[in-house]
């Protein structure tokens, strides 16, 4: 009855001399996969921001406009001067005004996709949300200040449906109106929304993925109101997903330095302020003393996030 | 007495009007108040539709549902009062045990200590006492599955449904669980409706059972009703696996010209001469608690359980069969 096959296969080369390594030593595998990208993770990732932070303790010596490599914390003391100040609430403002209009527009979005697309709607809302991510951010940036513009679609449309009034209103308020939409703040902050959406809308879809349908189905039967739905299961299981959008959008707003040059009133927002310092003013330890303001700004609204129980459905 | 749920002519398909998924098709249904109902049924069978029917997560295609009377076409879900138990309990997870059990007195505005307290009580009745600090990812599935219920009853549900509630649980657990779910029912005097697939749990534990087969109800009745007068095949091969006779073999055994079942615990086997039916011992099983022996008797194979203790025959034995003529039950169809 048996066939002559044996009960040992024989080794076949380096690949089966390899596995059987690896068999015998599965730490071994890890520290091979693990290695390049912790050598990536920990020299050149953490390794410059360590630079970037020893530059921030340094300071500019004003006569000769020479770094002066000595420990000192003036140049922090210079990030609270008034027209730095005014930076860096601009930037943080206009940071959690994005992450925020982002946030509304992702959720029905990813709300729908999680729950209803289907097969083909899917691809759909893939192809959709990353599309404009393929084309060049500065094209995108362009096309919105032509569109933002005063010559622009969106006056014209405005004119021909008779919306001027109110368009002229909005542009009118103090703090976010402007000459024309493409010079106000309100301009930038819709050229961010648009731009930083993916980010927020994929991580929320994720995390929206991953609440079942029982678990809503549960919340009505107890006899939830679907406003209290979403209050109490919805949003806290999203959390997650929507810390990880709003830390794309956040950080990365407060990191640009293209979309305030290009749109709005050309106040100097942290990335361009770092941009400039760096480039044309050759301060260095006051650029990297700027470069760390969204870094701790991120680390306190992660600790306020974790405080506030945004992590527990993890 | 009146009845918690009543279905009229309620129809559930699903997809295109044309060529529909009739899920649930044209079933009648009455559940007498503060019985344990029990819908027995194979997967897609329509039987965990109808729960949903109850609870308002799907609704009608066709015909009328009533839960105490009152229409409930127009009602959502939350103004039911009506609870589940889930079938993968549903618990949410960024809640510990007490806020769990406490949301349905929370969302309808019920204070914090009132509610707080109202969870501690359940905990205690289904017998979780200091566990209201934990998170459901905490517990084992048992555990689990007592909170869900804990969470169902506090809101004092005028029907509670329970959805395949101790699939998930082995087998020792679940016969535990039987006897709480049945003493507690007895004890609150609340209906239960409960779903499943299997036949053994349904016929223990409910007063009466509805089976479903392809989105009918097969058969409506008590246990023993269904078990001893199974109306129709498919009710008595999937309802303790009997014995469906063919017209022309039930009249080989006795009876008339019409489909019949005959349970394999009601055959004896005895010696081979001197009896009407014989035939050639062609399988052995070993149960553990008995044993069962298939018989060919003129071509048709029947299954007879024999006790433990009793001599089993030896595969190839010719051997002859016994048993009651009341026990021969003749049906009425096939479905």
């Amino acid at each position: 009855m048996t066939t002559q096959t044996p009960a040992i296969l024989p080794e076949r080369g380096l690949a089966d001399r390899l596995t059987a390594l690896f068999w015998r030593h599965p730490r071994l595998l890890l520290a091979v996969l693990l290695t390049p990208p912790l050598l990536w993770l920990g020299v050149v990732y953490l390794g410059s921001l360590a630079a970037l932070l020893l530059q921030s303790f340094y300071s500019i010596d004003e006569f000769s406009g020479l770094v002066k490599q000595e420990f000192t914390l003036k140049t922090y003391a210079e990030l609270f001067r008034a027209q730095n100040l005014d930076i860096i609430i601009r930037t943080l403002v206009m940071s959690a005004a994005v992450t925020i209009g982002c946030a509304v527009i992702a959720f029905p979005i990813a709300y729908y996709a999680a729950r209803f697309a289907k097969g083909k709607w899917k691809a759909v809302f893939y192809l959709g949300v990353m599309l404009p991510l393929w084309s060049s951010y500065l094209v995108k940036v362009y096309a919105w200040k032509l569109i933002l513009a005063k010559e622009g679609i969106i006056t014209w449309a405005a004119e021909g449906a008779g919306l001027s009034m109110v368009l002229n209103a909005i542009l009118s308020i103090p703090g976010i109106g402007g000459n024309s939409l493409s010079t106000s703040p309100l301009g930038t902050f819709l050229v961010f929304v648009y731009v930083w959406l993916p980010y927020m809308i994929l991580p929320m879809q994720a995390a929206l993925e991953r609440v079942p349908a029982s678990m809503l189905e549960a919340s009505a039967d107890l006899g939830a109101s679907r406003a209290q739905t979403f209050r109490t299961v919805i949003l806290p299981l999203a959390m997650p997903g929507v810390i990880a959008g709003s830390i794309f959008t956040f950080s990365l707003t407060m990191g640009d330095y293209i979309i305030p040059q290009i749109v709005g009133t050309s106040a100097r927002f942290i990335g361009l302020a770092v941009y400039q310092l760096q480039g044309t003013a050759g301060n260095i330890p006051l650029a990297a003393a700027f470069a760390v303001v969204p870094i701790v700004i991120m680390v306190i609204y992660l600790m306020i996030a974790k405080r506030k129980g945004a992590f527990d459905a993890l | 007495m009146t009845a918690a749920v009543e279905f009229q002519n309620v129809s559930r398909h699903f997809g295109p009007a044309n060529a529909p998924v009739k899920a649930v098709d044209g079933v009648d249904l009455t559940i007498a108040e503060g019985s344990f109902f029990a819908m027995l049924g194979p997967s897609g069978s329509g039987k965990t539709t109808c729960l949903r029917l109850i609870s308002g997560f799907e609704k009608p295609t066709g015909g009328v549902i009533r839960i105490f009377g009152q229409d409930v076409s127009d009602i959502p879900p939350n103004r039911r009062n009506v609870n589940t138990v889930f079938q993968d309990y549903a618990l949410f997870p960024h809640m510990n045990v007490r806020d769990n059990v406490a949301y349905g007195p929370m969302v309808k505005g019920v204070d914090r200590r009132t509610r707080e307290a109202q969870a501690e009580e359940m905990l205690a009745l289904v017998k979780l006492e200091g566990y209201g600090d934990r998170k459901p990812g905490q517990l084992s599935g048992g555990q689990r599955q007592r909170v869900a219920l804990a969470r169902a009853l506090v809101n004092e549900p005028k029907v509670l449904l329970l959805d395949e509630p101790l699939g998930a649980l082995d087998l020792k657990l679940r016969e535990a669980m039987q006897d709480e779910l049945k003493a507690l029912q007895a004890r609150l005097g609340i209906t239960f409706v409960f779903v499943t697939h299997d036949q053994g749990e349904a016929l223990s534990m409910a007063d009466s059972l509805a089976v479903f087969n392809e989105g009918k109800i097969a058969q409506i009745g008590t246990p023993k009703e269904i078990y001893s007068h199974p109306r129709t095949r498919f009710v008595a091969d999937f309802v303790g696996s009997s014995n469906v006779l063919a017209p022309e073999v039930t009249r080989a055994f006795g009876g008339p010209a019409k489909w019949a079942s005959l349970r394999p615990e009601m055959l004896r086997v005895t010696a081979a001469d001197g009896v009407a039916l014989s035939g050639v011992v062609t399988g052995l099983r070993y149960l553990g608690a008995g044993s069962r022996v298939t018989v060919a008797v003129n071509g048709t194979e029947v299954a007879a359980q024999l006790p433990a203790g009793q001599a089993v025959p030896e595969a190839g034995a010719v051997v002859g069969l016994a048993f009651d003529p009341s026990a021969l039950h003749v049906m009425e169809g096939e479905r």
